[in-house]
């Protein structure tokens, strides 16, 4: 293998892994503030894409993708609102299966709202055959942009928990439910607020993806599926996990072509996934008594 | 006999519904309930593993596409051109081939559905018995990652090799001759026929799984159900109880694909696909976990109703609706109201009279 | 009636029958499976939508011979169990004369036999070769051979000089039809398939597989089977890559959406088609030019949205049949006999000349070449 086929696929690692650890994070974000996987995180990247597609007709590009990251927060806080708030001590399973009704009925509004068929924003740099040369490889400028989007998001995030009051809050919640009422925090609203976080930041993946990989009423489904793969496997609840496996996993299926069939790529990267569950029952980067804590 | 007696309504509804149907002149509808029956088939026994021993399965759709896939391959893939070669010349000897002409007058041999149908259901068990040793120690999330992994995996490999015919599935597979004039087969004319051997093999599920839970096993379940922890320092094998109802309810699926695949003549990978997994545990959810009639009920309701597209280009919509609506609801499950109690005092008071 | 579980059974079965069906006597009943929603929406969807345009138009037109076409359309989701459902629905309950659609091969195939053995002639939307090959007297395709396109871009590389080429289809129906008539057929014109790669319908990136197939310094050509939108993904890939051989594609890339979405990438990029895509441009007096530029216009004045050839098999199997409505009346069993004596039939796909042993009626004459020029399908001059 040539140094530059290396960095290509090494690339091409890099745009899948920033995807798939840009929808784990969106999971991890509700996992941690209230024990549920939500199966509609995938349709918040959907709709981010769809929204803002449609608002482009109207506004420049910028405004477009900023006022559809605040349409997909405000329908996040009204998901939490109408199906979950008002829920006492839902099982695990109650909410998965609510998750997937709700994911069921926004992508097939989505298919009544926007039609079957293909869309896409622009790219935002340059056009679809622009490419940037970095050590003999070409790279899309839109690849940097995910990357760029994902690592700033990272960033944002942590300081977000760590120094400001509301993220302090959201931590207390995870870490300890009940001592957070006692503490006087309103873990309702957190938990409200996690579903707004969340799917802004998903919204806000799906605009950076859509130029690469283009927009559909049923997009957000795979999506979900890889997020959800690359949250257990950095461990639930665990955003820097999320990353580290999100891009482990991307560059295994980027170099995983050079082997395998392409059309055998999700089996390689699901049986991994299997086979790390069966050596480390929680994941790549859980510690035992983190994942203990949410068990069914 | 008294073990049996709980079965008495769903034998007098299974003969009500043939009546019904052919007083009203709508026996085509029977089509549509023998193919519900199947998928009820996999649903109980889905039941058993969620409701009672407690474990989620996101890869149900799985097993049922390794009997339906195995079944279609063995009794279509024609073995004519490996005729000399070891093992084709011993499963010939054995009597397991049966050999004849295409529909378009090739000669053909090919796997007889008997024996399709029972290695199908073996490579499934053997399947359930691999993957359920690692699978069956995850939790939570973990476990329905896990299982939703395996689903996936066995949905590309449907999907990426051409023996199982890829996107196109595989279709023209033979009718499966259980008996001497019985056979699971598509036509009008044994609708009837089917209609009875689809339900028997549900009330055999039935009976089955009904024992199963009113015994020693039964009881250990439940108590992995309530306590895991608790159950193992009484001395419960919980793992082996587990994987043993994970196993049962592998082999029930297998069983509905291969039965399934002879009565609709193919197979196509959207039964192995996520959806239809999600479908299953859904379902099991809607009845109410723990409810072997309600799973019986809500499976055969629901798959009818989407079989014969009484919703339309809304089919996925009203499901997904439905699944919110009683989640939020009537989260023990739409027959909630003790149905099992109320059934046992019903069999027991007619003991008495 | 202590047990409810069995109460509920009764309901649930009473509401079904309470449903009765108010038809009027002499209405033809027509059935369509088709895939409206589901991973192959893109094609059902079109095609649903052109068939209720059409039908509308008939009927208000008096319908044939003054009785009215009743259309029935069950959507599938793209799974064949409900196709077959489906199917035996139609035919036992609601007695059509015939079967349009299904939008896949894999459906279709799943409902060849159902056909045959009802005696109700189906008339697909797909384009895989296997449905009209072996023959089956009551089963019917109106899309072109995947051979004959295969055979275009075959004749086009020899006149390059194009001899290794790489192969990447998508893993649908389609997508694997044609894979295998491309390596069947590549032999016949000396062309060597160097890589050959099959991507998921529902890929978001292909670039390592395009860097894969780039280092390889044998490959002159790319050729792309697919019809999903992912293709559009490996032109796009491919010219960030800096690669510049020839991408041929086939002719599920006939949907101006791909060509839009492959952006700038799409420029070049060189395909056999029906000619609904050039209907504007056909010279005056082309059989099928009337037929296209109607069809062209009624539909996307209709829907507000571009026609593309897969809504075009939807007119195919609409208007064969009122043909051969036409001609025999509604008699499932005289249906076959009556499509087989069509002969120079314009269609969207092409001009149709089926025979007892031709159930497609096209050849290879049914594409003309085409590439994308500033986004817009124009005849491929070289």
């Amino acid at each position: 293998m040539t140094i530059e086929l290396f960095i290509q696929y090494l690339f091409a690692g890099i745009t899948y892994g920033s995807i798939y650890a840009i929808v784990a994070i969106g999971f991890n974000i509700i996992y941690n503030t209230t024990g549920i996987i939500n199966f509609a995180q995938g349709e918040f990247v959907m709709l981010g894409g769809m929204i803002s597609i449609s608002l482009l007709d109207f506004m420049p590009l910028a405004c477009a993708i900023i006022l559809a990251v605040a349409i997909t927060m405000v329908i996040g806080a009204f998901i939490e609102i109408v199906f979950i708030r008002w829920l006492a001590a839902p099982s695990v399973l109650r909410m998965i299966i609510i998750t997937i009704g709700i994911s069921i009925l926004i992508r097939e509004a989505a298919l009544y709202i926007w039609g079957e068929g293909v869309r896409s924003l622009p790219y935002f740099t340059g056009s679809a055959i622009t490419a940037v040369g970095i050590f003999g490889a070409r790279i899309s400028p839109q690849v940097l942009w995910v990357v760029g989007a994902c690592g700033l998001t990272v960033l944002a995030l942590s300081f977000f928990f760590k120094a400001t009051p509301v993220g302090r809050e959201m931590r207390a919640c995870a870490a300890n439910r009940k001592a957070a009422i006692l503490c006087g925090i309103n873990t309702g609203n957190m938990v409200t607020f996690s579903f707004v976080l969340s799917a802004g930041i998903g919204a806000l993946a799906g605009c950076m993806m859509s130029p690469i990989t283009y927009t559909q009423y049923d997009s957000g489904t795979a999506l979900a599926i890889k997020g959800f793969t690359v949250a257990i496997l950095g461990g639930l609840g665990n955003v820097g996990g999320a990353v580290a496996a999100g891009l482990l996993l991307g560059v295994v299926e980027a170099f995983s072509v050079s082997v395998v069939p392409l059309a055998f790529q999700d089996v390689i990267s699901i049986a991994i996934l299997l086979i790390i569950l069966f050596i480390r029952p929680n994941g790549l980067f859980a510690s035992k008594e983190a994942a203990g804590l949410r068990a069914f | 006999m008294r073990r049996l007696l709980f079965l008495i309504p769903l034998v007098l509804a299974i003969a009500a519904v043939h009546l019904l149907c052919a007083w009203t002149g709508t026996l085509y509808y029977l089509t549509q309930m023998t193919m519900s029956a199947y998928y009820s088939l996999l649903v109980i026994g889905l039941c058993v593993v969620m409701g009672y021993a407690g474990q989620i399965s996101l890869g149900h759709a799985g097993f049922f596409a390794i009997g339906g896939y195995l079944a279609a391959a063995f009794t279509t893939r024609n073995l004519a051109g490996l005729q000399d070669a070891l093992p084709v010349r011993m499963l010939d000897a054995a009597g397991l081939l049966v050999s004849g002409r295409d529909v378009y007058g090739g000669a053909q041999l090919v796997v007889t559905p008997w024996a399709a149908c029972v290695a199908a259901v073996l490579a499934a068990a053997l399947i359930a018995l691999l993957i359920g040793i690692p699978v069956l120690k995850l939790k939570g999330h973990y476990l329905a990652m896990a299982t939703l992994g395996f689903g996936i995996i066995i949905y590309k490999i449907a999907l990426a090799v051409p023996y199982f015919g890829g996107a196109d599935g595989i279709s023209e597979v033979p009718p499966f001759n259980l008996l001497p004039g019985l056979a699971i087969t598509g036509g009008s004319a044994n609708r009837i026929a089917n209609y009875y051997i689809a339900w028997t093999l549900v009330l055999l599920g039935v009976t089955l799984l009904w024992n199963l839970i009113h015994s020693r096993v039964g009881r250990a379940l439940r108590a992995i159900h309530g306590s895991e922890r608790a159950a193992d320092s009484i001395g419960v094998d919980t793992a082996r109880y587990k994987l043993y109802t994970f196993m049962l309810s592998a082999v029930f699926a297998a069983l509905a694909g291969v039965f399934l695949t002879h009565y609709n003549g193919g197979i196509g990978p959207s039964e192995a696909g996520v959806m239809k997994s999600v479908r299953y545990v859904a379902i099991v959810a809607v009845g109410g976990m723990a409810h072997i009639w309600g799973a019986l009920v809500m499976g055969t309701l629901l798959n009818f109703l989407s079989l014969r597209g009484v919703f339309g280009t809304y089919d996925d919509a009203v499901f997904g609706a439905i699944l919110i609506l009683i989640m939020l609801f009537a989260p023990e499950g739409i027959l909630q109201t003790g149905i099992m109690d109320r059934l046992r005092r019903l069999v027991s008071r007619r003991e008495e009279d | 009636m202590k047990n409810p579980g069995m109460k509920l059974w009764l309901v649930a079965i009473l509401c079904l029958l309470a449903v009765p069906a108010v038809w009027a006597k002499d209405d033809i009943p027509v059935g369509a499976v088709l895939a409206v929603t589901g991973p192959a929406s893109f094609l059902g969807g079109p095609e649903a939508r052109s068939l209720e345009m059409l039908v509308d138009e008939l009927n208000a037109k008096g319908g044939v011979d003054g009785a009215k076409i009743r259309l029935i359309i069950k959507d599938t989701g793209s799974s064949p169990e409900k196709a077959v459902s489906f199917a035996k629905q139609l035919i036992e309950e609601n007695h059509v004369i015939a079967l349009l659609g299904p939008s896949t091969s894999g459906e279709t195939m799943a409902l060849k036999k159902i056909a045959e053995e009802s005696r109700t002639p189906l008339l697909s939307c797909a384009s895989a070769e296997v449905i009209v090959d072996p023959l089956a007297s009551y089963v019917f395709k109106v899309p072109q051979n995947d051979s004959f396109a295969a055979e275009m871009i075959f004749q086009e590389m020899n006149r390059q000089r194009i001899v290794r080429v790489a192969l990447l289809s998508d893993n649908t129906g389609f997508g694997q039809a044609g894979k295998e008539q491309v390596e069947k057929i590549a032999p016949k014109y000396g062309i060597e398939i160097v890589d050959n790669e099959v991507y998921d319908k529902s890929a978001t990136d292909l670039s390592a597989i395009i860097a894969k197939i780039k280092a390889d310094p044998k490959v002159q050509a790319v050729i792309n089977w697919s019809i999903v939108p992912a293709q559009a993904i490996v032109a796009k890939n491919m010219r960030q890559a800096g690669w510049d051989v020839p991408l041929f594609q086939s002719h599920g890339f006939a949907n101006i959406k791909y060509a839009e979405a492959g952006g700038a990438a799409s420029n070049g990029i060189i395909f056999p088609a029906g000619r609904l895509l050039i209907a504007d441009l056909l010279p005056e007096g082309h059989p099928q030019k009337a037929l296209l530029t109607k069809y062209v216009h009624d539909y996307e004045a209709k829907y507000k949205e571009n026609a593309s050839t897969f809504g075009g098999h939807g007119v195919d199997v609409f208007n064969i049949l009122v043909a051969a409505l036409k001609a025999v009346g509604p008699n499932k069993e005289k249906i076959p006999g009556a499509i087989e004596q069509l002969k120079n039939f314009p269609g969207t796909g092409g001009v149709y000349n089926f025979s007892p042993t031709d159930h497609n009626g096209l050849g290879i004459d049914a594409f003309e070449m085409m590439t994308v020029k500033d986004g817009k399908f124009v005849p491929y001059t070289r």
